[in-house]
């Protein structure tokens, strides 16, 4: 694994997506941590609130050497996506999306409520596959809740997909950042569990 | 958290605006803490109750936003340091003590944190708190980020003193839910806290009647007070002239100048650099934006003749400078402004980078660098056609949806068009289709009740429908009170169901005076929801929502009785209480042979009606599923379906 040092971007635009209940905020925070403990400005913005019940649920990195930046990331601006849903994937995309931009997907769909009562078609999984590769430069796809089941509960998928993100080199954080945050924060009993889910990702994505 | 006391001075830290802020108040040697929860607001209640034992401070979830003003007052007028915090529409309730204790003005610093919320993000308005620092005549502050969040309520502390009255410091949500990197100052440590402590609270109430800080707390006489106050705003104005939260950048010309201030500024700046026009653009970023300080402005204002005011909600910071440049006209001369009262800036929503850059490449005639027109095109296209909505709904093993799906079944059986006042909570959720748009009204906290108790005296001009009135546990204590003893006074026909699901879910699940925990976790006397109701003299019973056949038959006897007001408390905890959350009380299976799906006649009753996440329809077996990851384990389903293809099986 190589080192990186430096950030690709200045600020780096690092969206974190999916539902109400899935950790999305607990995975922004951790991550944050992780590079605001290296000496990056971490300014992190996110939309919550009524959101756990059901909703889409957004937060925005941005990291950088020198600056405190704008809780919202410009339209087309951003350079990473983690979905910890795959249709959420599509939605930031339509906002935040630009050839350039990559995005590291967990598969397993979670239904809106509309499609449950039939009022709406949730798509098929090839396709919204091919469409997130057709949006963005490279995109990874990993099965992250099913494997959070096997580990024990599904809520482990968005420290999977932290795992995951460190394994593409994207950004300079490694296992050793991941694990000191996860100590301070959740202490030792729960860091064991947590490291497991960090590197079962990371083993997925690489 | 606790490191948003352990945190040392000098070490940074990434800190959310909401801890931002409570650092800043611990910074400050504050004591008493009390609030109301509500979003975006909570966390600062919450953060320094998780600390309050270490650093010897008292915090207090308050029963209502008024009370935990009062509750604020008490511990100012008695020497002590004091921080009251709500949401935006929290000041509302507040609002008639907060007039009259600018007029009786406070000792010891106290600050007042409302949290607004443009746009709406996590709110049924989009209030603004600002102009209640101007109506009441109080200072205001606004942060402009994370370490400012800290710093001015630290400072606000010392204001507050230098003027002996309430000083006002503003958030919003993208500040107090953002986070960003602070750097931590000192909390003065005592070695000896409790001693130190204990002794320091005496309320000094017998010295001459206009001594405010040894006669009687008042705002009366009252001219004579309020013009006290007006001296206050005088010396506050000479501090903001220099305050280093008012900070200007940009070039000595500019051709346009930019005024703004909270987290607008970081927009601002992030617009700017888009368009890169920083060496055209001159941004003065206001962190006191009421009273403004006359002379400070009028030095920026005499730096060009275009000025942009960036600001959310209401056009109040652009008013304020309005006037100011009246004032000043003959010296500063005619000034060309955009902001809201053109429409350069929209007047509702909250603001971003994108909504700054275009307002500026209008006015400046810059073109702004658009991501690719066929990306774009071709983004918008999949996402419109592909991506299925995501609607709120209530969670998997929520009782509210089994409470509505009663209380609808009820009124539909009834048959005479009865309605559901509501009132604020998650249970608002059942203005959407996922809660079956059952409520008919929807206002403010305690207002389903009150408006209920109007409509149920409409008799006499021939309203005869039922009147059904929804409110939480929380709410009740908070606001529907009044409004209950109103009714059974007024012998109004109503049936007022009350939803204890023994917390404030909406926020996180904080306690209020129905529980048998106060916010440091320490054991506290619950005041009983049933017995207060009784004393009230209204007639009551209790279910469980969970029983669906019990609640809609009970609820159906209610709405028949025509004589006064009738109260049903249905109790069961909140699917994400500590107690119930992850674990699940029934495994639950669908038996794929006698569930027929399409061909049942109940037109798929359990996932398009019920639609509870949990339980999905499988397009390619024709069949209800329960998703396992998603399912909370609640058990009601199963009382759902007309064929029982749905299975219970209680966890070991």
């Amino acid at each position: 694994m190589t080192d990186v040092k430096t950030l690709s971007h200045d600020p780096y635009n690092l969206i974190i997506t999916g539902v109400g209940g899935q950790g999305n905020v607990l995975a922004s925070r951790v991550l944050g941590n992780m590079l605001s403990n290296k000496g990056f400005f971490v300014t992190i913005g996110e939309t919550f609130g009524a959101s756990q019940r059901g909703g889409s649920v957004m937060s925005h990195l941005r990291i950088s050497k020198d600056k405190t930046c704008s809780p919202q990331i410009p339209r087309g601006k951003a350079h990473m996506v983690v979905a910890l849903e795959p249709v959420e994937t599509l939605r930031v995309l339509m906002e935040y999306g630009n050839p350039n931009v990559k995005a590291l997907c967990n598969t397993r769909p979670i239904h809106p409520v509309g499609v449950i009562t039939g009022a709406n078609n949730y798509p098929d999984t090839r396709d919204l596959k091919s469409w997130i590769e057709e949006l963005t430069e490279s995109a990874w796809f990993i099965d992250a809740t099913d494997m959070a089941v096997k580990l024990g509960n599904p809520i482990f998928g968005n420290i999977m997909m932290i795992g995951a993100l460190a394994s593409q080199n994207e950004l300079p954080i490694d296992r050793k950042d991941f694990e000191a945050v996860i100590l301070a924060a959740m202490g030792p009993e729960k860091t064991k569990i947590n490291l497991m889910a960090y590197d079962k990702g990371m083993e997925m994505a690489g | 958290m606790t490191r948003l006391i352990e945190a040392e001075e000098g070490s940074r830290q990434l800190f959310m605006g909401n801890e931002a802020i409570a650092r800043g108040a611990l910074e400050a040697g504050m004591k008493v803490a009390a609030g109301y929860p509500g979003t975006p607001s909570s966390e600062i209640i919450e953060n320094l109750a998780e600390v309050s034992e270490k650093a010897g401070i008292y915090v207090e979830w308050s029963a209502n936003e008024k009370v935990a003003m009062e509750v604020a007052a008490a511990a100012s007028f008695a020497g002590l340091r004091s921080l009251c915090v709500m949401k935006q529409n929290g000041v509302n309730v507040a609002s008639d003590f907060l007039l009259h204790l600018a007029g009786s003005g406070t000792r010891a610093g106290m600050v007042l944190v409302p949290c607004d919320d443009p746009g709406a993000l996590s709110s049924v308005n989009e209030g603004e708190s600002r102009h209640f620092a101007r109506l009441v005549e109080v200072p205001l502050l606004e942060p402009g980020d994370f370490q400012e969040a800290k710093d001015m309520v630290k400072w606000a502390f010392t204001l507050s003193e230098e003027i002996r009255n309430l000083v006002m410091v503003r958030s919003v949500t993208r500040l107090s839910h953002a986070s960003g990197n602070v750097i931590m100052g000192n909390i003065a440590e005592s070695k000896n806290l409790e001693a130190e402590t204990k002794n320091s609270a005496f309320f000094k109430h017998d010295g001459f009647i206009l001594d405010q800080m040894e006669g009687a707390v008042i705002s009366a006489p009252v001219t004579y007070k309020h013009g006290q106050q007006h001296e206050k705003l005088k010396k506050a104005i000479e501090f903001f002239e220099t305050s280093p939260f008012n900070t200007y950048t940009g070039p000595e010309n500019p051709e346009l100048l930019v005024i703004t201030s909270s987290v607008c500024s970081l927009y601002t700046n992030e617009a700017l650099q888009m368009l890169n026009a920083k060496d055209r653009v001159g941004l003065l970023k206001l962190g006191t934006t009421w009273p403004l300080p006359p002379k400070l402005v009028a030095k920026h204002l005499k730096m060009t003749d275009k000025i942009l005011i960036v600001e959310e909600v209401i056009p109040f910071l652009e008013e304020s400078v309005k006037t100011l440049a009246a004032e000043l006209g003959p010296e500063i001369g005619v000034k060309t402004f955009f902001g809201k009262r053109d429409n350069t800036i929209p007047s509702t929503g909250e603001l971003n980078p994108d909504i700054i850059a275009s307002a500026l490449s209008g006015i400046l005639g810059i073109d702004m660098e658009p991501v690719p027109e066929a990306y774009t095109k071709r983004a918008g296209e999949l996402a419109f056609l592909n991506a299925p909505v995501r609607d709120l709904t209530f969670c998997p093993g929520c009782p509210h949806r089994a409470s509505f799906w009663s209380i609808k079944n009820a009124l539909t059986m009834d048959n005479r068009e009865g309605f559901i006042c509501g009132d604020i909570g998650c249970y608002s959720l059942a203005m959407l289709p996922s809660g079956f748009s059952a409520l008919k009204t929807l206002h403010s906290m305690g207002s389903g009740t009150g408006v209920a108790s109007g409509f149920g005296k409409l008799g006499q001009f021939g309203l005869n429908q039922p009147v059904v009135s929804v409110c939480g546990d929380s709410t009740f204590f908070h606001s529907a009170m009044p409004a209950l003893v109103n009714a059974v006074h007024h012998r109004s026909n109503l049936t007022m169901i009350i939803l204890d699901n023994s917390g404030t879910g909406m926020t996180g699940f904080q306690p209020h005076p129905g529980l048998n925990e106060d916010a440091l976790g320490k054991d506290a006397p619950a005041v009983d929801i049933e017995a207060v109701v009784r004393a009230a003299g209204a007639n009551v019973t209790v279910c469980d929502p969970f029983d669906l056949a019990e609640t809609r038959e009970t609820v159906l006897k209610l709405l028949e009785d025509n004589n006064g007001v009738n109260v049903l408390i249905l109790r069961q905890i909140c699917a994400l209480s500590p107690e119930k959350k992850g674990k699940k009380q029934f495994e639950m299976s669908v038996d794929e042979n006698i569930c027929v799906g399409e061909n049942c006649g109940c037109n798929r009753l359990c996932t398009r009606i019920f639609s509870c996440p949990g339980l999905t329809w499988d397009r390619e077996k024709k069949v209800s599923r329960i998703d396992e990851v998603i399912c909370a384990g609640c058990g009601v389903c199963a009382s759902i379906c007309p064929l029982q293809a749905i299975n219970k099986k209680e966890v070991a």
